[in-house]
């Protein structure tokens, strides 16, 4: 569904991502891990138009993606929930679900989309008249995330969910990533939280220096000792 | 009983917009010529006023290019004047000053915050020196006369191209496009995330926005009967939209209008009555305004500034 071949970019001078490559295919969670300027966030904001490549290229269902404007990348079907929620404050939380839903194709069926939400998320339909800054951290994760699923994605890249949240809605934002899939979204996980992401995904690519260090099934990554030594301290 | 009362709530305002725009329609069959031009005028800075807030408000990008669109308005009516009939010459007016915010939008709709503000002030500059340069270099004059109108039939159009501007902007407000540009407004990132094309958006309301000052500008230069381009394009209108905006308050739909009506009443009042002081008052009203009203009249109309200027502490 989404092919990253060769990708390489950089800010300025400095070179972030060497030739990254990385696939995800229709129906799995895919799991981006890597330690803190390990490149993750950089190749999710390659994927979705906000930073140019140095070379390589990025396929969505087999058509180029990369060169494409941010909201372009959007109307293929491609949506995202970036670090740390990015809502809109001040807009009440039906406004920012209904800003999820501006791709035009999307506008239309927004009423319908919006009770999927509500049924996905139903604190939110108990808080829709709310200042989206009025949420708490757990609401705010799962307004960005119901905000993501306004367009009608059929991938949906989610940039470190479980950050700042306490344990037990670290779970919670899991469960969810996994009702994700069952509804028939495709995801693509980055994440810090080792442990839970390899629980949670099919497969998963660990990222070093912006290379790709390693990559398989989850289930096997978690025998490796790298990965235990590594990433979970066992 | 208690229906009845209800249903009184719910159309209260728009009643009462209907019965303002009745009085406002019949005004020259009732008010002296006097009191006409004045209206004409404080209308012509309502509509500066709400043009600019249509677009700077929800986005939080200070233009000051109010003037430029308003000076295109005037030089297009200037021009054109005696071969056009009126009405298409503010058409006309609408036209031009929505091509050059278009290009100056798509230009400069990347700068943000005190960079755009610088811009949009040097544009107003810029064509006035432009214009200076040709009048005096090409066509050997410096100022125009206007084929004038006269002050009812300016009134009238005044007021069409106001409540045009109310409607486009009520309508805008509650629009997909209102939306994406108050969350434009509140992040640019993520606005583009949710597939926002932001640069579109904002070059697309900057530019109606402009429509309306630049009509407003070819229908008073009818009034004037001569322009330069040092009145034509006055940077003083640029200010003087935001302070009334600022003065009125941002928060609602009724804050700016009320502020342009008030700042310009109390601008002819003063010129006239107290020429030497004018300015004077007029900035200790804009102080006392901000130091008590930081987000403007329409706090007036709360109870809990009413409590607060008494000087009873707010509950916490």
């Amino acid at each position: 569904m989404l092919q990253i071949v060769d990708v390489s970019a950089r800010y300025g001078k400095t070179q972030v991502l060497w030739d990254v490559d990385l696939v995800v295919n229709q129906g799995e969670i895919v799991a981006l891990v890597g330690s803190n300027g390990s490149g993750k966030t950089t190749l999710l904001k390659a994927i979705c138009g906000l930073l140019p490549l140095s070379s390589g290229r990025v396929e969505f269902l087999g058509r180029r993606i990369d060169g494409l404007p941010p909201h372009a990348v959007v109307d293929q079907g491609i949506s995202q929930v970036p670090e740390g929620g990015r809502l809109f404050p001040d807009m009440s939380v039906r406004e920012n679900l209904e800003m999820g839903a501006y791709p035009s194709q999307a506008w239309g069926r927004r009423k319908e989309t919006l009770e999927k939400v509500f049924q996905v998320f139903p604190i939110l339909k108990e808080r829709q008249r709310q200042l989206a800054k009025t949420l708490s951290g757990g609401e705010r994760q799962m307004l960005a995330m119901g905000r993501a699923l306004m367009s009608g994605p059929r991938l949906c890249l989610l940039d470190e969910p479980s950050y700042g949240l306490a344990p037990l809605l670290i779970a919670e934002v899991f469960r969810i990533v996994r009702g994700l899939r069952d509804a028939g979204v495709t995801v693509l996980l980055i994440e810090q939280n080792v442990k839970h992401t390899l629980e949670t995904a099919d497969r998963a690519y660990v990222l070093e220096s912006g290379r790709v260090s390693l990559e398989g099934k989850c289930c096997d990554l978690l025998q490796t000792d790298y990965v235990r030594k590594a990433y979970l301290g066992l | 009983m208690q229906t009845g009362k209800a249903s009184w709530l719910r159309l209260r305002t728009p009643v009462l917009w209907l019965a303002l725009l009745a009085a406002m329609g019949t005004l020259s069959l009732y008010a002296s010529p006097y009191t006409v031009i004045m209206v004409t005028n404080i209308l012509m800075y309502v509509i500066l006023t709400v043009s600019w807030v249509l677009f700077s408000a929800p986005t939080g990008y200070i233009s000051l290019a109010t003037a430029a669109f308003f000076g295109v308005g005037i030089y297009t009516s200037a021009t054109l004047g005696g071969q056009l009939p009126l009405p298409l010459i503010i058409l006309t007016a609408g036209v031009a000053s929505f091509v050059l915010a278009a290009l100056v939008g798509a230009l400069t709709l990347r700068l943000k915050g005190v960079y755009f503000a610088f811009f949009t002030f040097g544009l107003v500059e810029l064509i006035k020196h432009l214009l200076l340069w040709y009048e005096v270099s090409v066509t050997g004059v410096r100022g125009r006369f206007v084929v004038s109108a006269d002050n009812v039939t300016i009134y009238y159009i005044i007021l069409g191209i106001l409540v045009i501007l109310l409607l486009t902007s009520y309508l805008i407000r509650r629009s997909r496009v209102g939306l994406a540009l108050q969350a434009i407004g509140e992040g640019e990132d993520a606005a583009a995330h949710t597939g926002i094309n932001v640069s579109a958006v904002k070059t697309f309301v900057f530019a109606l926005s402009a429509v309306f000052a630049g009509a407003a500008g070819a229908a008073m230069a009818t009034r004037w009967g001569y322009v330069d381009p040092y009145i034509a394009f006055d940077y003083l209108f640029s200010f003087t939209a935001v302070a009334m905006a600022v003065f009125g308050g941002l928060g609602r739909f009724e804050g700016p209008i009320l502020g342009a009506v008030v700042f310009a009443f109390l601008r002819e009042l003063l010129i006239t009555r107290f020429p030497y002081v004018y300015m004077l008052v007029m900035g200790s009203v804009l102080v006392v305004t901000i130091l008590y009203l930081p987000q403007g009249l329409v706090q007036l109309a709360q109870k809990s500034t009413w409590r607060r200027l008494r000087g009873h502490r707010e509950p916490a």
